[in-house]
């Protein structure tokens, strides 16, 4: 139920993502979701990529600094209080959610929201017992 | 005016004479007391009897800032600890400071010549000194104090910071002279004018400006902003503080240091060897009259050159010329000594291994920065913002608990701080100083 993420740091000057994207699309990486923290001086920017070996050797060939995370994708339904339900059950577990990004699957219905917790396993037992949906990794690369 | 007149117009022959018979009871004196110097001096195969001539100081070996590390933190005392009255310190490059004792009669001669170098300065009774070095372990604050006390002007004993109450009491209480370092004299003139206030019309009309590299550029701009006249002063912790040695108001060309206390010399930094007056090199002295801790031939790292020219002020004791730089890789940062070793040690204890670094040191609205970047590499990465953040808070807290600097942290990538072969860059200072 775990999804792997892979998070680079970026300094905060022009051309950096440029450089990044450019990277990946050499390397035949397609990207299946993303998000940008940024502050003053840096960014993180956190890819969910179709393959992430391949992502992660040639970046850091070129000099970048990657890791991989563990976060969880949860399908939510495409309807007003649909991700109101989700916090709700992580608030009464007392699970924090450190971040969180949302995209739209290509040919679904539903929005996926890519959660990073604290706690990770706890989280997906939490979701999965309330019935919500939590996609499987190798779903989300290939789709 | 010359506070001692005396001895500051000594004949050049009577004060080498002098300087000569204090050099060898202090000899004899450090080789009885302090088993480091009998150890050197065996080592080097000479006795305090065998220096019959100023020359033959050349024959003694050197004492250098690492000894003073290595003897922390009393054994280079010369006087027991129960005649130490004062014991201040400087910044050491792994967190250890470097110690300096004082017996009284230290203090007094401290005192003295800081009153002769502020009276060098033109300053007298009728004075009001606005001393704002920074008070505790730095000599900077207390040694100006005595010396001001000393010479019978009225020492406004304000210490560092609080820009605005400085210019406050600078302008309420009618302060004649200043005493800081040079960039903070400047960047306490641009507050000022933000606040309407023109300094130029304060009471001021000398500043004393040390404890850090200045240049004429500086000078010309801080006289020409306070409209006084801005004049250089020399010191450091291990020899006594500041008052080793000071520009006279008349010559305003070198600063004159006090041979009957202090004996120096310059020499090549790689050679060792003496080299001939007038050229520039490393600034070695050889303190003559203290008695808490004497040190032979003291490597200041300072460069510079010396003269014995007359002075058109008449004071007879030879001249420095303004510090051109260091022959180590030590940094003065908003009068504080910094060597990069210590930032990498902090960067070590946060992290458990040693990351990449770069000083960046430059200055904005006359106040010195220091930029730290780090790269951060798989170690140090996150994929959380508050990780990060609270990295670079904590380099940045360390930094100013262990070093008493202001630093900004900065996470760069891998690779973005150039190797070059062999030693590392890991300074690039942009004040356009000297």
């Amino acid at each position: 139920m775990h999804v792997e993420q892979i998070s680079i740091f970026i300094e905060n000057k022009s051309g950096r993502l440029a450089e990044v994207t450019r990277i990946l699309g050499e390397a035949g990486v397609n990207i299946r979701a993303l998000s940008l923290a940024d502050t003053s001086d840096f960014g993180i920017l956190r890819l969910i990529v179709n393959d992430r070996e391949k992502a992660k050797t040639f970046l850091k060939e070129k000099g970048f600094t990657v890791s991989k995370t563990d976060v969880v994708a949860v399908e939510v339904p495409d309807r007003p209080g649909g991700l109101s339900s989700i916090l709700q059950t992580l608030d009464n577990e007392k699970i924090n959610v450190e971040y969180m990004y949302a995209f739209v699957e290509r040919c679904g219905e539903n929005a996926v929201i890519i959660f990073r917790f604290d706690e990770t396993d706890k989280a997906i037992k939490a979701l999965l017992a309330n019935g919500f949906n939590v996609l499987e990794g190798e779903r989300l690369y290939s789709m | 005016m010359m506070f001692n007149e005396e001895f500051e117009t000594l004949p050049r022959q009577a004060l080498e004479a002098l300087q000569l018979k204090r050099l060898q009871l202090m000899l004899e004196r450090v080789y009885a007391n302090v088993p480091f110097y009998r150890t050197a001096f065996e080592g080097a195969g000479v006795r305090p009897s065998d220096i019959g001539s100023l020359q033959d100081l050349q024959r003694l070996p050197f004492t250098t800032k690492q000894n003073m590390r290595d003897s922390y933190p009393y054994a280079l005392f010369a006087a027991p600890l129960e005649d130490i009255v004062r014991i201040h310190a400087s910044s050491g490059t792994t967190g250890k400071p470097t110690v300096v004792g004082y017996t009284q009669r230290d203090i007094e001669m401290w005192s003295e010549l800081m009153a002769r170098s502020l009276a060098a300065a033109s300053a007298n009774k009728g004075d009001i000194i606005h001393n704002a070095y920074g008070y505790g372990l730095f000599t900077g604050g207390l040694g100006a104090h005595y010396g001001a006390e000393r010479l019978g002007a009225s020492v406004i004993p304000i210490s560092g910071g609080n820009t605005k109450r400085q210019i406050m009491i600078m302008q309420d209480f009618g302060s004649t002279i200043l005493t800081c370092t040079p960039s903070y004299a400047l960047f306490m003139a641009e507050e000022a004018r933000t606040e309407g206030i023109d300094f130029r019309n304060l009471k001021l009309r000398v500043g004393i400006f040390g404890a850090e590299p200045w240049s004429e550029a500086m000078r010309d701009e801080l006289e020409d902003k306070l409209n006084i006249t801005a004049l250089d002063i020399y010191g450091l912790s291990e020899i006594m503080g500041p008052g080793v040695a000071q520009e006279c108001f008349q010559g305003k060309s070198g600063l004159h240091i006090w041979e009957d206390h202090f004996i120096p010399e310059i020499i090549n930094p790689e050679t060792c060897e003496v080299v001939p007056e007038g050229t520039k090199g490393e600034l070695v002295i050889t303190t003559i009259t203290k008695q808490g801790i004497p040190l032979v031939r003291y490597r200041t790292r300072d460069i510079t050159s010396i003269t014995y020219e007359p002075c058109i002020c008449g004071r007879t004791h030879a001249r420095i010329a303004r510090l051109s730089g260091r022959s180590d890789d030590m940094i003065i940062i908003r009068g504080v000594n910094v060597f990069p070793s210590q930032i990498e040690s902090i960067l070590v204890g946060i992290e458990g291994v040693e990351p990449h670094y770069l000083l960046i040191i430059d200055r904005q609205d006359n106040l010195d920065t220091l930029e730290v970047q780090v790269e951060v590499d798989e170690h140090l990465f996150s994929d959380e913002v508050k990780v990060l953040q609270t990295l670079s808070l904590k380099i940045e807290k360390t930094i100013k608990e262990v070093l008493g600097v202001t630093s900004k942290v900065k996470l760069v990538e891998p690779r973005t701080i150039q190797r070059s072969e062999g030693k590392a860059t890991r300074v690039i200072d942009k004040r356009k100083l000297l």
